[in-house]
């Protein structure tokens, strides 16, 4: 049973973070309808921004700042001018597409100037573990967990509490509505792309300390983000927190008790269910279909 | 007009019978390559661009059809049984995979095709009895047939090609069909094709079933190609790559995947001079393609022509507004 209760704390820990991504990835569906392929790979690209600052003589929390401002200058402002808005109004499609050209070139970019070799990254909690009543969890999952909850929460107080967040979600729900009541759209909508890259930064500097800063690290880690998304249900962005953890520890439990080699289809099995008995997902609102 | 298009088919098909036999075996290998995944790409425009279905998982079909050849050669059946098997293998997959379609669309969809070709890779990387697992399957055979040995290269290239000729007209001739028009109408408006009386559950699954037996049988053709198949090619990487091949063609084009294939399997081989940073190339090339042209290649013609349109229109209104003016002054 302690074993059990091991896996669930590690398997939070790891879905926190897959948390993080999802929920970035929700934010700009509802604001913008950008689905993000290039996901996984926004969370791969400040992980090597801290390393680069690191290498440069900065300590890991600087780092970690330096790489949040440059993060949401890339990742947010140039990514929506130069890739969303121009393609915004050509539907799903040529954005998706898009989006997969940018995670292939950013991928590829790092391997070639960086390195093709997983890099060693400095964990943000003290290397430690605490026994409570006879489970062992390490400070490393206690400390990701809770801040990665921190972070989902403070976003969504951000969201329901500030007039700024309000606003935001105005804008989600009915952009013509938002526009004629004076919000301004396109400035709501660059606020949630700067979301989407703070969440990514925190993701990075949680997930690379075990995983390894690596060029391609991003493709798994991606596609549990969007798997959580659409588990938690798509347009709701509590959604995205419970999905994750699901995923998380679902993941964790199977690789231990069912097998290691399929892994990997937990979240599709648990994903396959949600579409097929409540494709809205857990969370969701059913959105009706229009003629 | 249509005639001119008749003689550039006619001139095109010749180049590819042509130009292969002046190149080098690495030329015609390449050749080949892209011209399967001009058959596979086939498929996934006619369930993605023309019945609009949002299918991420193709690869899967691909794969499903590679391995259903190879097992197939193992056990000691023929080439030409196989390929039909692959075909039928897929036709029944896509059936099964186009039921989720019917509940959810758009991005759910994408997603749930994606984690369809998580699944079918899966099996192929750990069910080792079948399908070796990662080792694959090695020494697959090139086919024989009439007396005809396709081993060489330039045999090969020529037997994938008329299949891909067949299939190619075969498809025309689909979309040219009510069936065709169904698949587009489905596209377009759902709702209003349902209430015109077309049964958009049979069509729907069906579009990914057609699809699925252009992938079976580019599959088979690309494992006795390559002589040796892994779980490899067949990720959602894979995938994601068939896909953007499409709409980088141009989706719902019918000569789209020519022009998409030849950017996802010659382009690569062509930015080799960049080394390193090739694929980063790549990746960058086919963002500012999605910029400038987010229909896709082929709908080049007509941007120009709205273009042109449009500033004839301008033209013609600044024409009138100088006339009016000029009256005006008269009076």
């Amino acid at each position: 049973m302690t074993d059990f209760f091991q896996l669930f704390f590690s398997g939070l820990a790891t879905g926190s973070i897959y948390a993080l991504a999802a929920l970035g990835f929700t934010l700009l569906w509802q604001a913008s309808g950008t689905i993000n392929f290039a996901q996984g790979e926004f969370v791969m690209l400040p992980a090597f921004m801290m390393l680069g600052f690191m290498s440069a003589g900065c300590p890991l929390l600087l780092s970690f700042v330096a790489s949040c401002v440059l993060s949401v200058v890339v990742l947010g402002w140039l990514f929506k001018r130069g890739v969303v808005d121009p393609l915004f109004k050509y539907g799903m499609m040529p954005i998706v597409v898009a989006t997969i050209g940018l995670s292939i070139a950013m991928r590829n970019a790092v391997r070639a100037g960086y390195s093709a070799e997983p890099q060693p990254f400095p964990n943000l909690f003290p290397d430690q573990v605490y026994d409570l009543f006879g489970v062992t969890v390490s400070a490393t999952d206690i400390g990701t967990f809770a801040f990665a909850i921190a972070l989902v929460l403070v976003t969504q107080a951000f969201l329901n509490k500030t007039v700024t967040g309000r606003a935001m979600q105005a804008v989600a729900q009915n952009t013509e509505s938002a526009s004629v009541l004076g919000i301004n759209v396109p400035r709501m909508i660059f606020y949630t792309f700067a979301i989407n890259a703070l969440l990514a930064a925190a993701a990075a500097i949680l997930v690379t300390p075990t995983y390894l800063a690596k060029f391609d690290m991003g493709g798994s880690l991606g596609n549990k983000a969007f798997f959580a998304a659409i588990i938690g249900g798509f347009n709701n962005s509590r959604g995205a927190l419970l999905g994750g953890l699901i995923v998380g520890v679902c993941e964790n439990l199977a690789a231990a008790y069912i097998s290691p080699a399929y892994k990997d289809a937990v979240a599709l099995i648990i994903f396959m269910v949600v579409i097929l008995f409540k494709p809205q997902g857990l969370l969701g609102k059913k959105v009706e279909r229009k003629v | 007009m249509k005639k001119l298009g008749f003689l550039l088919g006619l001139a095109g098909l010749a180049a590819l019978i042509l130009v292969p036999g002046m190149l080098k075996s690495h030329g015609i290998y390449l050749f080949t390559y892209w011209l399967i995944y001009v058959i596979a790409t086939m498929g996934l425009n006619l369930t993605v661009g023309y019945a609009g279905q949002k299918s991420l998982g193709h690869a899967a079909f691909f794969g499903i059809g590679a391995y259903t050849v190879a097992v197939m050669m193992q056990a000691g059946f023929s080439f030409w049984l196989g390929l039909p098997m692959a075909a039928l293998g897929c036709f029944a997959v896509g059936l099964v995979l186009g039921f989720p379609a019917l509940r959810v669309q758009t991005i759910y969809l994408a997603f749930a095709t994606l984690g369809f070709n998580t699944a079918v890779w899966l099996v192929m990387r750990n069910e080792e009895w079948l399908t070796g697992g990662t080792f694959g399957i090695n020494n697959i055979a090139r086919p024989k047939a009439l007396g005809v040995d396709f081993d060489g290269n330039l045999n090969y290239y020529y037997l994938v090609l008329g299949i891909a000729v067949v299939l190619a007209l075969v498809l025309w001739g689909l979309l040219r069909s009510p069936w065709g028009k169904a698949f587009t109408a489905l596209r377009d408006n759902p709702i209003r094709a349902e209430s015109l009386g077309i049964d958009i559950r049979s069509y729907t699954l069906l579009s990914f079933a057609i699809g699925a037996a252009y992938a079976g049988v580019a599959g088979g053709l690309f494992g006795s190609l390559v002589q040796f198949i892994d779980p490899a090619p067949f990720t959602v990487d894979g995938s994601i790559m068939m896909y953007l091949m499409v709409v980088v063609g141009g989706s719902g084009y019918f000569l789209g995947p020519l022009l998409g294939a030849a950017v996802g399997v010659i382009l690569p081989e062509w930015l080799r001079f960049a080394q390193a940073w090739y694929l980063f190339v790549f990746g960058t090339a086919v963002v500012m393609l999605m910029i400038w042209l987010p229909d896709g290649l082929l709908s080049l013609p007509d941007v120009l022509r709205a273009k042109r349109l449009s500033r004839q229109a301008s033209a013609d209104r600044a024409a009138a507004a100088q006339q009016h003016s000029a009256q005006g002054a008269k009076a």
